[in-house]
């Protein structure tokens, strides 16, 4: 593989994105913007997480990749297999094992630690922009936190639904200050945002934006005292596993409308399975 | 209380070629509290003008206007338009000739609005009006309706009403019994006994001589070349 | 409080669109509880003033200055854009001529008259939505609406709710432009009335631009007449209307058709 660099960018490149990205760690939930390069697969493959993962990753790092918490689904093989061949690194599927994890719509249910990495795909990263189609309003809304728009939406759901019916990408305030788009992991995973001991980046490869939530930051899901936020429950539990209390997969199982629940996180289930 | 110093009123039309009107040539009155002056010119001599100029409604050329407000004086021909607005809130009271009807306002919000405006609390208000509306035999069942479509008689009561809810301490009369029978007419009269009783200062143009007797304190002629006290 | 300074407060505003006068030299004193009407027809530079004074246009000469509900003046040409927006929506209220400049199209009239409230920080849905309730009420939509969305509304209930949406955060100063424009006669009478009551019963300032001098009758208590981007004349809203001074005014006031 001489052709290509390690990990595929040229190192200017990396170089740029990852002053984006201490940018984005300094200013927690700020969006960054970034020249986004063109990358071997469609936007909305993923394009953001893997210039992400291409410039913070080194020859000693492990990774794993996962998508809809499964390690085993083809995209999820197919970018962990562009970085096995673009820069030799050990790969593994294993939560506690990995330093990065790339993911695409789920957080891992094993919890994360200090010093891990976990980079999230975006597809849209702006959370005014069901509101206000201007890019230039709305960057001037988050410099001036002119945030009353985002409780609107959610009133509008309460209205209609009783409840708040966002079920992922919940968006959350950060530290406090900025409001930010947690990309498209179910609201389920939200409270593990918050205080999370690793650093948490998000890349839109399409939108050319960066942001990053570092270590042990607040992350709070947005919500009215009177509605307060919940996340799902089953009352099942994981029929492989026995799991209760994770994020569960429903199963068609044959065409008279039998079904399971499985964990969606593959190798939490492996692993409480002892494989 | 009042006094008016060398008024002068000319109206210029521009849209007619520029032609003057001169209708006050240097009026001078001075009115003190629980005076009724009336004012006895023949129709069209200015006693309505000189009205109006001293609600500041009209704006003379020349002259003075002083009228004690407030524990000091406001010139009405020089004060600005707050000073102005203040006199005619806490001040003087000026019943017109006609009333102006703003359709879908109740007669008893019409009446009750220069107490509003003085600050007075709604409850305290709305017993007030109907109280006076009462006096003037407006019936009851009129009181939520607008005056649009009540009869000239019934309009100008409810004018007066509203000009005496107040106790305004300068009462400006413009014909205030023009369009009454002679049971309303006597109303009236009692209702203006009243505020000068309560030492209310009342210049008018009263046009019924009967009405005029029983009332002016004193009457004056603005023609003449100026007026005399 | 307000006995030594107007509340709104213009000196010398002039702007030029290149060679072409906008408006120029205007001054005027606002005090709070007062209703200015801005009058002319089109050209005279009204609009143009009612953007300088709000802060939307840019004069080019000229200040304004705005005594906040603490006591504190601000100059509000050279305000920071942060603050200038915090202002307009907190203290300061716009009705727009077409409301739908002023409305939020896609979400329920409830989410209009409650975002204020939300941007302000109110985090209560059950008394966000009670006080939206109160204020459809008070600007005689039927309550039980507070769920459509404005697309459905006809255009008085819009500006109806446009007007809900800019006061339930009681603001001191309104602008409004034309607030009746494009509205059928029977339409504007109430809302003239709504607007008659509103500012009676909330002691608002306003500063009204219209063209149609029956408006400025009802509303105002004071008057400035433009025209050529120059005041005319100025005066109390009877004084002006029944004793007009100047050429134009007198015209203006002669044309005005009488039912």
């Amino acid at each position: 593989m001489n052709a290509y660099n390690f990990a595929f960018l040229d190192e200017q490149t990396k170089r740029m994105i990852r002053r984006a990205i201490l940018k984005a760690v300094a200013i927690p939930g700020y969006q960054v913007p970034f020249g986004s390069r063109e990358m071997p697969l469609s936007y909305g493959w993923g394009t953001g997480g893997v210039q992400v993962t291409a410039s913070v990753i080194g020859p000693d790092d492990v990774l794993k990749v996962i998508d809809q918490g499964a390690d085993d689904t083809t995209n999820a093989v197919s970018i962990r297999r562009f970085f096995e061949r673009t820069t030799g690194v050990r790969t593994t599927t294993r939560t506690d094992a990995a330093s990065l994890i790339q993911t695409r719509h789920r957080i891992p249910e094993t919890p994360l630690a200090a010093g891990q990495i976990v980079v999230f795909q975006v597809p849209i990263p702006e959370p005014l922009r069901w509101l206000e189609p201007r890019e230039t309003e709305t960057r001037k809304m988050h410099a001036l936190e002119e945030y009353g728009v985002m409780h609107v939406r959610l009133y509008e759901d309460i209205t209609r639904h009783g409840h708040v019916e966002t079920a992922y990408d919940y968006p959350v305030l950060v530290n406090g200050r900025y409001i930010m788009r947690p990309s498209p992991i179910p609201k389920f995973d939200n409270p593990k945002l918050d205080r999370n001991p690793a650093l948490l980046l998000f890349g839109a490869g399409r939108e050319k934006r960066i942001y990053a939530v570092p270590p042990f930051t607040s992350v709070r899901s947005l919500d009215f005292e009177d509605h307060p936020f919940t996340i799902e429950h089953w009352d099942q539990t994981c029929a492989l596993c026995g799991a209760a209390d994770v994020f569960m997969d429903e199963i068609v199982v044959d065409d008279k409308g039998g079904r399971m629940f499985v964990c969606s996180d593959t190798d939490f289930c492996e692993r409480r399975r002892g494989r | 209380m009042l006094l008016v110093e060398g008024l002068h009123k000319t109206f210029t039309l521009h849209t007619q070629g520029g032609i003057q009107l001169p209708v006050l040539r240097g009026v001078d009155l001075a009115v003190y509290p629980g005076e009724c002056v009336a004012l006895t010119d023949p129709s069209g001599s200015g006693k309505s003008t000189l009205l109006r100029a001293i609600y500041a409604n009209y704006r003379p050329q020349r002259g003075r206007i002083l009228v004690s407000h407030a524990g000091g004086k406001v010139d009405m021909v020089e004060a600005g338009p707050r000073d102005l607005l203040a006199v005619r809130r806490l001040t003087i009271g000026y019943v017109s000739q006609f009333l102006r009807v703003i359709p879908r306002v109740p007669a008893l919000d019409v009446v009750i609005e220069p107490l509003r405006a003085f600050g007075v609390a709604r409850d305290e208000a709305l017993e007030r009006g109907r109280a006076l509306l009462a006096r003037l035999r407006i019936p009851e069942r009129l009181w939520s309706l607008s005056p649009v479509t009540f009869s000239g008689g019934e309009q100008q009561r409810v004018n007066l009403a509203r000009g005496f809810v107040a106790d305004f301490p300068i009462l400006l009369l413009d014909e205030p019994t023009a369009s009454l029978d002679v049971a309303s007419r006597a109303l009236v009269v009692e209702l203006i006994r009243d505020a000068l009783a309560r030492r209310t200062a009342i210049v008018g143009a009263f046009h019924d001589a009967e009405v005029r007797e029983a009332l002016a304190t004193r009457t004056v002629t603005l023609h003449g070349a100026g007026a005399a006290a | 409080m307000d006995a030594d300074r107007p509340l709104l407060r213009a000196r010398g505003v002039t702007r030029y669109y290149g060679a072409r006068v906008g408006c120029r030299d205007v001054g005027l004193d606002l005090w709070p509880g007062e209703v200015l009407g801005i009058v002319g027809e089109s050209g005279s530079g009204k609009t143009t003033l009612l953007g300088c004074l709000s802060g939307r246009l840019e004069p080019s000469a000229g200040t304004v200055e705005f005594t906040g509900r603490d006591g504190t003046v601000v100059d509000v040409l050279r305000m920071p854009e942060p603050a200038l927006r915090k202002l307009a929506r907190t203290d300061w209220g716009i009705v727009h001529q077409n409301p739908r400049d002023g409305l939020r199209l896609g979400v329920s009239a409830g989410a209009n008259v409650g975002e204020r409230l939300m941007a302000l920080g109110a985090r209560h849905y059950g008394r966000i939505r009670a006080t939206a309730f109160d204020w459809l009420g008070r600007v005689e939509i039927d309550r039980e609406r507070i769920d459509d969305w404005p697309e459905t509304f006809s255009s008085g209930m819009q500006q109806r709710l446009q007007i809900a949406r800019t006061l339930v955060t009681e603001p001191r100063l309104v602008f409004m432009d034309e607030p009746t424009g494009g509205l059928d006669v029977s339409v504007q009478a109430r809302l003239l009335d709504l607007l008659r009551r509103l500012v009676t019963d909330l002691g608002l300032s306003a500063v009204i631009v219209t063209h149609d001098l029956a408006v400025t009758r009802l509303l105002a208590h004071r008057l400035l007449v433009m025209r050529g981007g120059e005041v005319v004349e100025s005066g109390l809203t009877d004084q002006v209307l029944d004793d007009p001074q100047h050429p134009y005014t007198q015209l203006l006031v002669s044309s005005v058709l009488q039912p």
